[in-house]
């Protein structure tokens, strides 16, 4: 995936032995590195068993960036250590927080999009990179409650953390759909206002409704297909920034290997269609 | 709302944490305007949710002993009193064994926290440093007269407990995902040795000569000092055989020399 930007496949525990054997053409996996920050067993091993075959792409929840907050030394630590094992080919984050005053809080929590904050996530990011000497991607994650006090859009705060840190970006085309839907703003403009040129992955998942409030509320729930309209936006998106690294993403509901891997060849399909024939 | 000025991110998610947590959003916090939106409860519902699972994930004998209802229950009122302290929830929950054993509503399932001892320890197991486990036969190649003097270190993964007031080996190892139900419990004290001398997590039963005797190697005892504690816990034990249980469990890792003067002076 280094030379041709080609599609991957959240990775799950069931899935190991059908990942393992899969010999497709520049296949590679994503998995949330908290689940292997452990000194030894059979979870590095297994990881360190996919490692050897296929590319491993590290996708944090937990960094906690957006808190006022230094991200935690001790998790920072372990994840450097993970990286030095597994040599992933891409790390990426969440523009949110998780972790508060030394509590652990397993969302990706909203925050007020203000200077102050700015200044913030820049330093956390920056102090990020330098701990694992790597450049990181940062996230668009799923919105579902309207915040007054933003002070900036969502788009130009990305891409000015981009500027400050030197950070990629991680579009979330999902999450998009989810936020736009849920906030009442256009799903197409958002994509097509999203400088491509920072874009170093998609991320591609399913939704579902909320089970009191239906089609108003739509919940980042990971645990069905990706829907038409996704897949709509995200062949909006690659025909006019080009082909990138994009993931599958499917934690709950988890189908067999094969019907993930046929969603996959499905993102890989588009991206082999020729810029001239798509325009 | 949120008026732009130095300390508020702070402020916002100071609020913002407590509001997750509580029942009804504080009327004049920074964020009860936010907390009045019904889409907050997709906030509340998932840290609760990732909290209950990691524990039912981390607890599953508990868990299949007082079923699914109880557990997630009893789990939320954990959850409220404990947020995890790291993101790797798998090692969520420590002080969940001392929770069940003040929570009123188990107290009639006296066995039930050293349930969770165990699943603790499995867990500690699974995700101890690796390390090769101690070859029975560099120990049978040993003169037999400097047995006594070596130290040989517990395996880094190796968990031992021995339960005085129940048979907590017994109720847990029949009540992990993978095991059947057997005849009748005998109720009387049990002992339990966990380790990890291949890929997996192995368990079986030990008595309190073979705990008392770990506990002699993990303090930094030569075998002489294990064997002495061991002796002492159970007049009885067989010492051979002890010994050649625990190597074939894998419950050992490093052997180190020391000189004869010191192992003396340890017995």
């Amino acid at each position: 995936m280094t030379t041709v930007p080609s599609a991957g496949l959240g990775l799950k525990p069931q899935h190991f032995d059908a990942a393992l054997a899969c010999p497709a053409a520049g296949l590679w996996f994503e998995v949330h590195p908290e689940n292997y920050l452990v000194a030894g067993g059979p979870r590095l091993a297994w990881l360190e068993a996919i490692r050897a075959r296929h590319p491993v792409s590290l996708h944090g929840v937990a960094l906690s960036l957006a808190a006022d907050a230094e991200p935690d030394p001790g998790h920072l630590g372990r994840l450097g250590e993970l990286v030095n094992r597994i040599e992933p080919v891409l790390i990426s984050e969440h523009l949110a927080w998780s972790t508060w005053r030394g509590a652990y809080h397993p969302d990706l929590l909203p925050f007020p999009r203000t200077g102050e904050a700015l200044l913030r996530i820049t330093d956390n990011i920056s102090r990020t990179q330098d701990a694992l000497r790597r450049r990181i991607s940062i996230e668009n994650p799923s919105h579902y409650l309207k915040i007054e006090s933003h002070a900036w859009g969502e788009i130009d705060y990305l891409a000015e953390l981009a500027r400050r840190t030197g950070c990629s970006l991680l579009l979330d085309v999902n999450n998009v759909y989810v936020s736009a839907r849920n906030l009442g703003y256009s799903t197409e403009e958002y994509i097509d206002a999203f400088p491509g040129a920072l874009v170093a992955e998609v991320h591609l998942a399913g939704h579902s409704r909320d089970p009191n409030l239906g089609e108003s509320l739509l919940i980042d729930s990971h645990d069905a297909p990706v829907s038409p309209e996704v897949w709509a936006l995200y062949e909006r998106l690659i025909r006019r920034i080009g082909p990138r690294p994009t993931l599958i993403e499917r934690d709950d509901k988890l189908p067999d290997f094969a019907t993930l891997f046929a969603e996959r060849q499905r993102a890989e399909a588009l991206m082999r269609v020729p810029l001239a024939e798509a325009a | 709302m949120i008026p732009p000025v130095a300390g508020s991110l702070a402020r916002f998610q100071d609020a913002f944490a407590r509001a997750l947590l509580a029942p009804e959003a504080e009327p004049a916090s920074s964020v009860s305007a936010l907390a009045a939106q019904p889409a907050f409860a997709v906030y509340r519902n998932t840290v609760m949710k990732g909290c209950i699972d990691a524990l039912q994930a981390n607890y599953p004998a508990v868990a299949r002993l007082v079923g699914e209802e109880w557990f997630r229950a009893a789990a939320a009122i954990y959850v409220r009193e404990s947020l995890p302290a790291d993101p790797t929830l798998l090692r969520y929950g420590a002080a969940f064994p001392d929770f069940l054993a003040r929570f009123e509503p188990a107290a009639e399932l006296p066995y039930l926290p050293g349930v969770a001892r165990l699943d603790r320890l499995w867990t500690e197991a699974h995700a101890a440093p690796d390390e090769k486990a101690l070859d029975p036969a560099a120990v049978a190649a040993l003169a037999p007269d400097a047995l006594a003097g070596v130290i040989v270190r517990p395996h880094a993964a190796a968990r031992w407990a021995w339960f005085e007031e129940a048979p907590i080996y017994t109720i847990w190892s029949r009540n992990r995902a993978d095991s059947t139900p057997g005849a009748d419990i005998d109720w009387r004290p049990e002992g339990a040795l966990l380790a990890r001398p291949r890929d997996t997590v192995e368990w079986r039963a030990l008595d309190p000569a073979g705990c008392a005797f770990l506990d002699a190697c993990a303090a930094g005892g030569t075998l002489g000092r294990a064997a002495y504690a061991a002796l002492e816990m159970r007049a009885d034990a067989d010492i051979t055989q002890l010994m050649s249980t625990l190597l074939a469990s894998g419950a050992f890792g490093q052997l180190t020399f020391i000189n004869r003067q010191s192992a003396e002076d340890q017995i």
